[in-house]
């Protein structure tokens, strides 16, 4: 269990817990490593593990959505900005269909394992479509 | 009307007046919070699920009470929650003995008509009470706009290294031409960097590209994510909360701080209100932005400030919006952003709500070049209200996140910004930065100061870089390559920051020694004196420090020449003056020697010949004393009168205040009195010796003429004191009174 006083902020307290994606620990991410090449933009990226650390503290700090927002964004670190925007706009009114929606949640969870992230989703379709947020096909226009 | 009264025609031309002001309309939404359709607070929980809700069944629900009782309310507490009396919730907020998390733990059980029905019962000191005690971090920031019409690149990392350096937490940019967005974000990264490390920067705009700016490491914050408080303006506005929530994610899964948008009127204006008032809506917004697990928010109207403002109660009510924000555990950037009124007077007045009582961010742009160039259409404060600003920080001891600077520094700190965007263009092969260009942007002001760039080749290059593979790792290797090692290693320190996820925390900023600083770490333990953010140490020593504020003694250096007046000298001590036929002129202590010019800069020297010329024009004689005993005009008139033939005399201090009295009057009374002496001029000073000399031979006097200058008073205040200070140190209580002899010169 993580305790808000004594482990935050992880730069300062828990560097060691902190990496980049390709494994470095924060304080070997150096000048010269970048200059040389060593370092590139993929070792830039924030990673699962230290978002879902970020989501217990503000868990333990009080925070229960922010700590539910962070773990979402610990399931989407792998998802590329194509997809982002592609469930995205999905979610956007009279974009998708009930079915497209229901498929990009799968796609999420079994390519990406982005299970909360496609609940979340999944929760709200029956909104969407007693509100009829879904897309509107030709022939139910009539 | 037929005649006009012409006071009333000054009036309607005035600053205020330019602005609109309409009456309540319940119906259309326009009115603050006390609208006839909103709901009564209430909720129902059956089986750990939310089913009724502000007097709304569940099958009743739009989306965004769907969205709330879904994600916003803890159905845990919910009934005991709502079960408190409104009024008791509104004591338990200025009540110094309720630390803040809990009334934030008790809150996460209400509905958005109860926080309604809560801060209602406020007034805006309350309120401001309230809000210093609930905002997340403990000590205060703002927020800078940094744009420009010629988008710029030198001139952007010139400001934003400035606004950096004056001590902005978060700077914002946007475009006036989309394509911009990778060169414009670049720009203020790099040039906030190297004005101070560890400003957070974003730009605002449209999704697809603002992700792509994240991925490429140009931005660390996001604030587009807006939010409104009705299902129709939410469609309107092409999303849902489900879309705007993924989105949330999706941001910070990039390691950027995400902050929703939203604010009073805003429903009203795109003309989906419901009948409902402006607070209701935006307590619905800020509950759903608490839901989708935003740390914070944007609001107090942001760009519809105008359209609360034309109601009654708008400002108190754009205050309670920030206060609910607050309460519900969001960091706030509290507006102060857009155009809130043309006159000065009425946005200063809706300031001091958030600058007092202190806010994650006072601003939410301030716009830090000016307005004219602001591309968001802000500016209610600007670059030219610098200065302002600091010295009502200064006035009050308040923080409002931004530091007085110098010149010096900052010209320095746009050199180091304009310098190191030159090296980046120059390194990566953008189209070239000139000297000409860095030198036009560190010391100038606005873009009309910038030479024209070739906008069709920035702007390929721009498209060019986006959609290439070179990211922020290409700019810190070209930073370090061109020689701004320090700037390159700042700005590994932000991605290293952005690795951490350290300020994805609740109103999180990071210090200039890089340390994150959010309400986890700097929390607000307001609970009354003594407690909470203080303006003091270090920080108050930095603001106190405005580069305009002099050392005492350099306010009076030029009053003293060092040299005594020549033609002044002591003849012995001074007896009383056997003949009718003389006006004694007594000096105060420093005369032409201590102090040798008065207040308003005229010599000594010039001052005795004339008051010499006004008595000896009505053919009588001055006869010229120096007071030691006191520096008290009143009673060094009084001394001379003691000594005067006539029995009148003229009493002098060495700043230049003069009376005309005569022998029997009591010390504090005169005959004339000239308290203001900046109002009098050579020609005055004549004219009071002949007024003194008229009064000596018992001829009827006209008084002395002089101007009105209110402003005198206020210029002269410092100035006044440290010259009284010197001559009273001047006072030697046993030395007796001098006979003078004043030579002037040829």
């Amino acid at each position: 269990m993580l305790d808000p006083q004594k482990d935050y902020p992880l730069s300062q307290k828990h560097p060691e817990w902190v990496s980049t994606p390709s494994g470095i620990p924060l304080n070997e991410v150096s000048l010269d490593r970048v200059v040389s090449g060593e370092i590139d933009a993929g070792d830039l990226r924030i990673t699962p593990e230290t978002l879902r650390r970020q989501a217990d503290i503000a868990e333990a700090a009080g925070q229960r959505a922010l700590a539910g927002n962070l773990r979402r964004a610990a399931e989407l670190t792998g998802v590329p900005n194509e997809k982002i925007l592609a469930v995205y706009n999905a979610l956007r009114p009279h974009r998708a269909t009930r079915q497209e929606v229901e498929a990009l949640c799968t796609e999420l969870e079994q390519v990406y394992h982005a299970s909360e992230t496609a609940a979340f989703i999944r929760s709200a379709l029956p909104l969407y479509e007693e509100k009829h947020l879904f897309k509107r096909l030709k022939q139910e226009d009539k | 009307m037929e005649k006009r009264s012409r006071r009333f025609a000054l009036l309607a031309d005035r600053e205020v007046n330019r602005d609109s002001f309409i009456e309540e309309w319940a119906d259309a939404g326009l009115t603050i919070m006390d609208s006839p359709n909103d709901p009564k607070p209430g909720i129902c929980v059956r089986d750990g699920r939310i089913v009724e809700m502000d007097g709304r069944t569940e099958d009743r629900f739009d989306m965004i009470d769907r969205f709330i009782a879904d994600h916003a309310i803890d159905p845990v507490i919910a009934e005991a929650s709502m079960a408190v009396d409104s009024l008791e919730y509104a004591r338990m907020l200025v009540d110094i003995h309720v630390p803040r998390h809990k009334i934030v733990r008790m809150l996460e059980g209400v509905t958005p008509a109860k926080l309604v029905d809560i801060v209602r019962h406020l007034n805006v000191v309350e309120m401001m009470m309230a809000l210093q005690k609930l905002r997340v971090r403990r000590t205060t920031a703002n927020q800078a706009h940094v744009t420009n019409r010629k988008e710029h690149p030198a001139l952007l990392a010139a400001d934003a290294a400035e606004a950096a350096w004056r001590g902005f937490a978060e700077e914002e940019t946007t475009v006036a031409v989309s394509r911009s967005a990778p060169f414009n974000a670049l720009s203020i990264l790099v040039g906030s960097q190297a004005g101070r490390g560890g400003v957070l920067t974003q730009c605002a705009v449209e999704e697809a590209m603002s992700l792509k700016l994240a991925m490429k490491g140009f931005t660390s914050y996001a604030e587009t994510l807006s939010v409104y408080g009705t299902e129709a303006t939410f469609t309107d506005g092409d999303d849902t909360p489900w879309s705007k929530a993924f989105l949330a994610s999706a941001y910070a899964g990039r390691g950027v701080k995400i902050r929703f948008t939203s604010g009073t009127g805003s429903e009203a204006l795109m003309g989906h209100a419901e009948g409902k008032s402006m607070l209701y809506l935006e307590a619905r917004c800020l509950m759903l932005v608490k839901g989708s697990g935003s740390q914070g928010v944007q609001n107090g109207s942001i760009s519809c400030i105008a359209l609360p403002e034309s109601l009654p109660g708008g400002v108190r009510g754009v205050l309670a919006e920030n206060l609910i924000a607050t309460m519900l555990g969001l960091e706030v950037a509290s507006g102060n952003d857009a155009m809130a009124s043309h006159s000065d007077i009425r946005k200063t007045a809706k300031l001091m709500l958030q600058l007092l009582p202190g806010t994650d961010f006072i601003t939410s742009g301030y716009s830090s070049m000016p307005r004219k160039d602001n591309l968001f259409g802000g500016g209610d404060f600007d670059a030219e209200d610098f200065d302002d600003w600091t010295v009502v920080q200064r006035d009050m001891q308040v923080d409002g996140g931004i530091a007085p600077a110098t010149e010096e520094e900052v010209v320095a700190a746009r050199m180091r910004g304009a310098r190191a965007i030159q090296t980046v263009y120059a390194e990566l092969g953008f189209p070239s930065i000139t000297d000409e260009e860095v030198n036009a942007a560190v010391y100038g002001h606005a873009s009309e100061d910038m030479p024209d760039r070739d906008r069709v080749a920035d702007l390929a290059a721009a498209e060019a870089f986006l959609n290439g593979p070179q990211t922020i790792v290409n700019v810190i290797a070209a930073l370090a390559r061109g020689g701004c090692p320090d700037v390159a290693e700042r700005l590994l320190e932000m991605q290293k920051q952005r690795l951490s996820g350290d300020y994805l925390q609740p109103a999180a900023i990071i210090t200039e020694r890089f340390e994150p600083l959010s309400g986890v770490n700097d929390p607000n333990d307001y609970v009354g004196p003594g407690s909470g953010y203080r303006v003091d140490g270090e920080r108050w020593e930095r603001l106190k420090r405005i580069p305009q504020a002099r050392k005492p003694d350099e306010v009076i250096r030029s009053t003293t020449s060092g040299q005594p007046l020549k033609g002044l000298k002591s003849k012995g001590p001074a007896q009383p003056g056997p003949t009718p036929g003389e006006v004694v002129v007594a000096l105060g202590p420093a005369f032409g020697t201590a102090i040798t010019e008065t207040l308003s800069g005229i010599p000594h020297e010039t001052i005795l010949q004339a008051l010499v010329e006004g008595i000896e024009t009505e053919g009588l004689v001055a006869r010229i004393v120096k007071v030691f005993q006191t520096s008290d005009c009143g009673f060094i008139g009084w001394h001379g009168a003691q000594l005067s033939g006539s029995g009148i005399a003229i009493g002098m201090q060495s700043k230049g205040t003069i009376l005309i009295t005569k022998k029997g009057l009591n010390p504090l009374n005169n005959l004339e009195l000239f308290g203001m002496s900046p109002n009098l001029t050579v020609e005055s000073y004549r004219t009071i010796g002949r007024n003194a000399a008229r009064y000596a031979k018992g001829l009827p006097v006209s008084p002395v003429p002089s101007m009105i200058d209110n402003m005198a008073r206020l210029r002269y205040i410092v100035k006044t004191t440290l010259m009284h200070r010197r001559e009273t140190e001047c006072v030697r209580a046993d030395a007796p009174i001098r006979e003078m002899e004043f030579v002037p010169r040829a």
